[in-house]
């Protein structure tokens, strides 16, 4: 039987991982999956504490968590297809003006 | 050590290893698929709690759905090996303590809540999909039907946005 | 001993696993020999018939070939995701018939140190979903290995390969929870429990009767099921993208010898699984067709009544076949289903085990036939008339076959 509080410090982890990649990567299709990943370790901590309490409420948000998640990858890729269309680049340091 | 906490932290190393090789890789598609690597991980982990219907939507919408869109935004745009440009200090400067002090604090935030959260309350239960299936339905209609509404905004703000000019 | 007794579930398990991979491996390549067959057969011609009588030793021949051909990598292309795309593919097409339960009871009078031998690996009480999972996860296999050739016709091929098969991934799961809404579980060997309710083959879900009540016949999800299932496998009529005139082979024209037989036997081992799914789903597993009253007893031993004529048919086309080697063995093949088909008559313990067994196999063949009938007989489909009919077509009626489901069901009162 594992207690919570290993899931939670997991979950602390990969969440602080993905910070630190959203920091120091520069394409932006990397810096747009170090933020699934952190959506992922939050859909973790709290399937740990549905399990800590006993009731199933925990998993229904990790539902919603995960078509959010989904929605926004959409629209997310969609924005990426039209940077790389007027700009030529993926490099997140290229796009630091209004102007094209 | 029982069989439990072996599985838990195999599948914790897999998870840390496939962030970890999110950081350090250069192309994206091998972050893809370390990304991949550290989903199907966690999926592992919601079925050891007892999730085993949130592990198979993770699967199945996440890792199947989700990054299979990733995996072909960086076929078709032809992404290559990740360009390192110096414009900016500020992120190697001031980014690996912050992010580290982040990890610290959220960890120290969830040890110091102490006793709540130490046991889990029914370990290794398998959780009913029809009690899941009622709650959602329920007590989270609204929310329910609020997200299909957003669904279907991103259905149409992608397509808007992928369109090509009218000449 | 004390160790056997103690880790016999796991042991158990281990060799369930390898004789599974095993029986898998040698029905593929079988099912090669009987498509080459069959579709020849259609065409008006022979189809293998030289190596080993009625080429039967044809599958043992292209394996060879398969091991010792060159093997070259293309320059340029990336070595990891090269080498990973056909192990993904193969490793997952091999794990999803993992679940597939073969029988409801224990093999009688025989207990491994203690643990009763179920005739499937594992059971648990998501295997629908689990399927599913691992078909989605299989596109993987297709888009990287398009990717990694680096190469142009590979790189459509295996865009087009995997826009296709997550088009019709969500008409297959779709169709499917008609099913579920019937059965309540989403567990293989419950949902076949479920069409038990109503005698023979009217319990099965393609007609619906539940023992009380009308029936609600799942015609359509069977429809949209099977024609989502032969484009998910990528086959005929819906193989555009591996066509050989269209685009070289699609995306595995860099994968030569080893690799391309990989992709080659996780094809046909995905084949095989949507056909034991369609037979678990829509016809009803491994109940007969017969009601299970008294008075239908003599169905029972339709197993020998198959395979002690189809024994002597065989030896009495050994005896007139032109080869020596073939008027030695195929008397052989068939004296031994003579042998088999008596001894079930002799022994009803046995008889009684392999009835639901030997229904499920049948469906799965009679599926099976059907699926190399259409490769046979249909012509391609076009890619935008392909995507056309997976997203306006089977995804709709799939939806509709849903919502008239569920109100059949709650006005039936289940």
């Amino acid at each position: 039987m594992v207690p919570t509080i290993y899931y939670v410090i997991l979950s602390a982890i990969l969440f602080g991982m993905g910070a630190i990649a959203f920091i120091f990567k520069q394409n932006i299709i990397s810096i747009f999956m170090s933020i699934e990943l952190m959506l992922n370790a939050v859909n973790l901590a709290f399937v740990a504490f549905n399990q800590a309490w006993g009731k199933l409420d925990g998993q229904v948000f990790v539902l919603f968590v995960i078509v959010v998640a989904a929605a926004e990858a959409a629209v997310g890729l969609g924005i990426i297809i039209l940077i790389q269309r007027n700009r030529q680049s993926l490099n997140v340091e290229r796009v630091d003006q209004l102007k094209l | 050590m029982s069989a439990s906490l072996i599985i838990f932290f195999l599948l914790a190393a897999l998870a840390i290893l496939g962030a970890a090789s999110l950081i350090f890789q250069r192309h994206p598609i091998h972050a893809a698929l370390s990304l991949i690597v550290v989903m199907v991980a966690l999926a592992g982990l919601y079925l050891l709690m007892g999730a085993e219907f949130v592990a198979a939507v993770q699967i199945i919408v996440y890792g199947g759905a989700i990054m299979v869109l990733f995996v072909f935004v960086i076929m078709l745009l032809n992404a290559g090996v990740e360009e390192r440009t110096n414009f900016s200090k500020m992120a190697s400067i001031a980014g690996w303590p912050l992010a580290l002090a982040l990890t610290g604090v959220l960890a120290a935030a969830m040890v110091r809540a102490g006793p709540t959260v130490a046991n889990p309350a029914n370990p290794g239960m398998l959780s009913d999909t029809a009690t899941l299936s009622t709650l959602l339905f329920t007590d989270f209609v609204y929310p329910f039907e609020l997200t299909s509404f957003l669904v279907l905004v991103a259905i149409l703000g992608a397509m808007v946005l992928a369109q090509r000019e009218q000449k | 001993m004390n160790f056997l007794t103690q880790n016999a579930f796991w042991i158990l398990s281990i060799i369930k696993i390898l004789l599974l991979l095993f029986i898998v491996l040698t029905v593929n390549a079988y099912l090669t020999w009987f498509e080459r067959k069959l579709v020849a057969h259609i065409q008006s011609r022979w189809g293998p018939h030289r190596v080993g009588p009625h080429g039967l030793l044809q599958p043992a021949a292209d394996g060879l070939k398969f091991l010792f051909k060159e093997d070259p990598t293309p320059a340029g292309a990336d070595k990891l995701v090269y080498y990973l795309a056909p192990f993904l593919a193969l490793a997952l097409a091999l794990t999803a018939i993992a679940v597939i339960p073969f029988g409801p009871k224990p093999i009688p009078f025989f207990n491994f140190f203690g643990q009763p031998v179920y005739l499937w690996v594992a059971n648990p009480d998501i295997s629908l979903l689990i399927l599913f999972a691992i078909t989605a996860l299989s596109v993987y296999g297709v888009a990287l290995a398009g990717w990694a050739s680096n190469s142009k016709y590979p790189l459509l091929g295996g865009l087009r390969s995997s826009a296709q098969m997550i088009s019709y991934e969500l008409a297959l799961t779709m169709s499917v929870v008609g099913v579920l809404l019937m059965s309540n579980s989403f567990s293989l060997s419950q949902i076949i429990n479920a069409q038990s309710y109503a005698p023979g083959v009217l319990g099965w879900n393609i007609i619906g009767f539940s023992g009380r009540g009308f029936p609600v016949p799942q015609v359509l999800g069977f429809l949209c099921f099977f024609i989502a299932a032969i484009a998910e496998t990528n086959r005929a009529p819906f193989d555009l993208p591996e066509a050989e005139s269209e685009l070289v082979a699609g995306f595995h024209t860099e994968y030569a010898s080893f690799k391309f037989a990989m992709f080659f036997i996780a094809e046909y081992t995905a084949m095989i699984t949507v056909s034991c799914l369609v037979a678990i789903l829509f016809f009803g597993g491994w109940l007969s067709p017969f009601p299970a009253t008294a008075f239908w007893q003599f169905t029972h031993y339709l197993p020998s009544v198959t395979l002690i004529p189809f024994g002597l048919w065989v030896i009495w086309d050994g005896i007139h076949y032109e080869t020596i080697v073939g008027k030695l063995v195929l008397p052989v093949i068939g004296f031994v289903m003579i042998v088999l088909g008596s001894a079930l008559i002799a022994l009803p313990a046995v008889n009684e085990f392999i009835q639901p067994t030997f229904w499920l196999l049948a469906k799965i063949f009679v599926v099976l036939f059907f699926y190399v009938w259409a490769r046979g007989t249909l012509p391609r489909l076009r890619y935008d008339q392909l995507m056309n009919m997976g997203w306006k077509v089977l995804l709709p009626v799939s939806i509709a076959n849903v919502i008239l489901t569920a109100g059949a069901v709650l006005l039936r009162g289940h």
